[in-house]
């Protein structure tokens, strides 16, 4: 027997589902998309003792079949289309044993549309803890199904839940409760219309019908189903709601006991310690900093060491292969240089993601969101966006990853595309050279006035997000009522598997989905820095060597970089956009730093280090060098170019542009469209020239 | 005047009696946010909102203005 047998986990969220796949397939898993929509589709496979392959697919967690968010409407989609390739031959629903009479409502509704039902019971080791005991023949009976006592924790249960998967062909496609009975003309009508469908599914269809875009499913077409008005629909869904309960309560009075007396206020203890309004915010806030903390300055530790090792790489190559060979330059300096840019982020992803999973894991994340709603939702987003916000100010591409928590969609664009207005810590050399250069020496209150511009620098961009945020909530039109129900999950002890996958699971995601934007970018823009049209390019060495013979060879060679840099196609074009930024108070040579730095905000440095000819040896006394070099730099009427409103006018510029191809290819990642991330380009840049207008022209 | 979960103080608990309106998530009504099962308010967040609920055995977080849509009868234990 060779047939594969397809499995798809459905659940309530928090039950345990994605334990549950991991114990069933290991890292054999793998992350596609579903067409059309934002939401990522994970399926794994395992084969059985006699060889049967069992594919299976982790739905996204719902919590009933009237799907309210496009996650959940997949799980309809999917389920109510048995011509669909991944519908499943038995549907394994997930349930914890702490909220079994809720799951129990989206097991009944998967079993009223005729697919064979599994049920799990999950976190079975904590039932004698909580004084749960269960009667397994009496629920297995009543609800016309075999039932997997599992824990993932101990794991128990799972080698059974294996064998009952392969007996798919036992359970029984029996309903559970007659929907005809909530309004038996509307349902008798629509029976009418389509003799050979599911009444049930045909209700669930109907239900759905706002998030369809073309009203087909296959073999209805929805546009003849009579819908009712919302207040009568949402009175038959309430009636619906009350007869499964009925049906549920009248299987559980005999199947489950509870001993209340057992159930310990653990939970209860820490929520009132948690959510306090002063010790609440405090142990937040000490997390936060930890959080911070991790990817500013832990993470740098191996990101020095990525950098130095793609370095003595490309260096390694341009001795070993033919010297001055295009090949070789393109490989040492274009293509490492730029995978060495994708995998410099992997230490801060990775970071960023052990934090937010052990606090999701934890149960912890939800007590946050409870926190902070109130402030948040003020601005257009929920409590939900915090910790992508705060996040940005290390690196916006994991915060923009840390977005996924979001289910709104609204909630979690807005937050996508004003995370980047946050500090990161790309933004800071190019803000603590330029502070240097331009904000005087002197103290006000005993702080000095470069530490406060560069706190200001970080409030502004708080600020801007915030104020963005508002400003989209009222421009963003969503056909989607917004809610706010989340739930208050118990405190567990984070599995190390689970944060373990998860953190490997968003490396990946970011290395080969956005790596692969960002290395063509890199390249690109490599090409461009080390090709000219014309002959001013190609002869530098000449050029310079008759200009300055006098010089030392080192000094030639600085020279030489600059005149190429100058004369390349990206010299070019930050020469030709000059008319451009001169009402913003910079010349060329800035202009070009500008365009380079796009590859990322801390380029600029290196780039204006190369125009001056500062040269590329002993890295601190550089940054002395190019302070020097930048401060005796003057326009062509002996003026000096970095003056105060130049040298404020660039701030508020890198505040404010999207300086970072990087996070554009996450945008793009997230959003899975181009229209986004262009649509955030072309605003931040607007933004960032205005500021920077204004400011130059009222400071000078 | 009838009570709503909004009214309730921390301990207290009470039975739905109706939820109808037409604001209320429907996910809230699927969870068992139904008339006849009990609810109970746990804490509140800071500045008094959000609030944490149990309904139905559900551990839940709602805003005020949701809360505040649920009228109940107060039960006293």
């Amino acid at each position: 027997m060779s047939k594969e047998i397809k499995v798809s986990l459905v659940g309530n969220p928090n039950t345990g589902k994605t334990s549950i796949f991991n114990s069933l397939t290991g890292l054999n898993q793998k992350i596609g998309n579903y067409p059309g929509v934002t939401v990522d589709k994970k399926e794994g496979i395992y084969y059985s003792q006699n060889g049967t392959k069992v594919k299976i697919l982790d739905l996204p967690g719902i919590y009933s079949l009237n799907a309210t968010s496009a996650d959940e409407h997949i799980v309809v989609k999917l389920l109510t289309n048995s011509e669909n390739k991944d519908f499943p031959d038995l549907a394994v629903i997930i349930s914890d044993i702490e909220n079994l009479k809720r799951n129990l409502f989206l097991f009944t509704q998967v079993k009223d549309l005729k697919i064979p039902c599994l049920l799990v019971i999950n976190m079975i080791d904590v039932m004698e803890k909580k004084g749960v005991s269960l009667n397994i023949p009496v629920l297995e009976k009543k609800l016309n199904t075999k039932i997997a006592l599992v824990s993932t924790r101990k794991n128990i249960g799972v080698v059974e839940l294996k064998r009952l998967i392969e007996n798919y062909k036992d359970f029984s496609k029996k309903k559970t409760i007659d929907i005809n009975s909530i309004d038996s003309t509307y349902f008798k009508n629509l029976k009418k219309l389509y003799p050979d469908e599911e009444i049930y599914k045909l209700w669930v269809l109907i239900n759905q019908i706002e998030f369809f875009n073309e009203p087909k499913n296959s073999k209805i077409d929805l546009s003849r189903l009579e819908i009712k008005s919302d207040h009568d629909m949402k009175r038959l869904q309430q009636k619906e709601a009350i007869k499964r309960y009925q049906f549920i309560n009248d299987v559980l009075k005999q199947g489950l006991k509870i001993d209340s007396s057992k159930a310990k206020d653990f939970r209860n203890k820490l929520d009132k310690i948690l959510t306090h309004r002063i010790w609440g915010y405090t142990i937040f806030f000490a997390l936060l900093l930890l959080i911070f903390q991790a990817i500013y300055d832990w993470a740098t530790v191996p990101m020095d060491f990525i950098d130095s090792a793609f370095a003595s790489l490309a260096e390694w190559i341009k001795t070993t292969f033919p010297a001055g060979g295009k090949v070789t330059a393109l490989i040492a300096e274009g293509l490492i240089s730029g995978i060495g840019g994708v995998v410099i982020f992997i230490p801060q992803i990775a970071f960023l993601f052990l934090f937010i999973s052990i606090l999701e894991e934890t149960g912890y994340m939800s007590r946050v969101v409870f926190l902070m709603d109130r402030i948040m939702r003020r601005f257009g987003v929920s409590g939900k966006s915090v910790v992508p916000l705060i996040s940005g100010t290390a690196c916006a591409i994991p915060a923009i990853m840390a977005t996924r928590n979001i289910e709104n969609w609204k909630e979690r664009l807005i937050t996508i595309l004003v995370t980047p207005f946050m500090t990161c810590s790309a933004r800071l050399p190019v803000y603590l050279i330029i502070i240097a250069l331009v904000i005087p020496d002197g103290k006000l209150f005993g702080l000095s006035y470069q530490a406060l511009a560069l706190m200001l620098l970080y409030l502004i961009g708080l600020i801007m997000a915030i104020f963005s945020a508002f400003l989209l909530d009222k421009i963003i039109r969503s056909k989607r009522k917004k809610f706010f129900v989340i739930e208050m999950p118990n405190y567990r002890l984070p599995l190390f598997k689970n944060v373990f996958i998860t953190v490997i699971e968003k490396t990946k995601i970011f290395v080969f989905e956005a790596g692969k934007i960002i290395l063509s970018i890199s390249i690109i823009l490599w090409v461009m820095a080390s090709y000219g049209p014309d002959e001013n390019f190609d002869n530098a060495e000449i050029i310079i060597t008759e200009q300055f013979e006098s010089l030392s060879s080192q000094e030639l060679d600085d020279k030489v970089s600059a005149h190429k840099l100058e004369n390349s196609f990206i010299g070019i074009i930050g020469k030709s956009i000059e008319p451009v930024i001169k009402p913003l108070g910079y010349d060329w040579k800035i202009g070009i730093a500008l365009v380079t730095s796009f590859a990322a905000r801390e380029v600029f440095i290196g780039t204006l280090a190369t125009i001056y000819s500062v040269g590329s040896t002993q890295e601190d006394e550089n940054i002395e060098t190019i302070k020097q070099k930048m401060l005796n730099e003057r326009r062509s009427d002996g003026t000096k170019v970095f003056t105060i409103a130049t040298g404020i006018s660039l701030l508020i510029f890198y505040a404010f542009a999207m300086q970072c191809m990087s996070t554009l290819a996450i945008v793009k990642r997230e959003t899975k469209s181009w229209k986004w991330p262009l649509l955030q380009l072309l605003f931040m840049t607007i933004i960032a020239y205005i500021s920077a207008l204004v400011c130059y022209q009222v400071l000078s | 005047m009838s009570f709503t979960i909004a009214d309730l103080k921390i301990g207290e608990k009470g039975i739905i009696a109706e939820c109808a309106s037409i604001d209320i998530p429907n996910k809230l009504i699927q969870m068992g946010c139904l008339p006849g099962n009990q609810v109970e308010l746990l804490h509140y967040a800071p500045f008094s909102d959000p609030i944490f609920v149990n309904i139905n055995g559900s551990y839940l977080a709602i805003r005020k203005e949701t809360a505040a849509l649920i009228s109940i009868e107060k039960s006293y234990e």
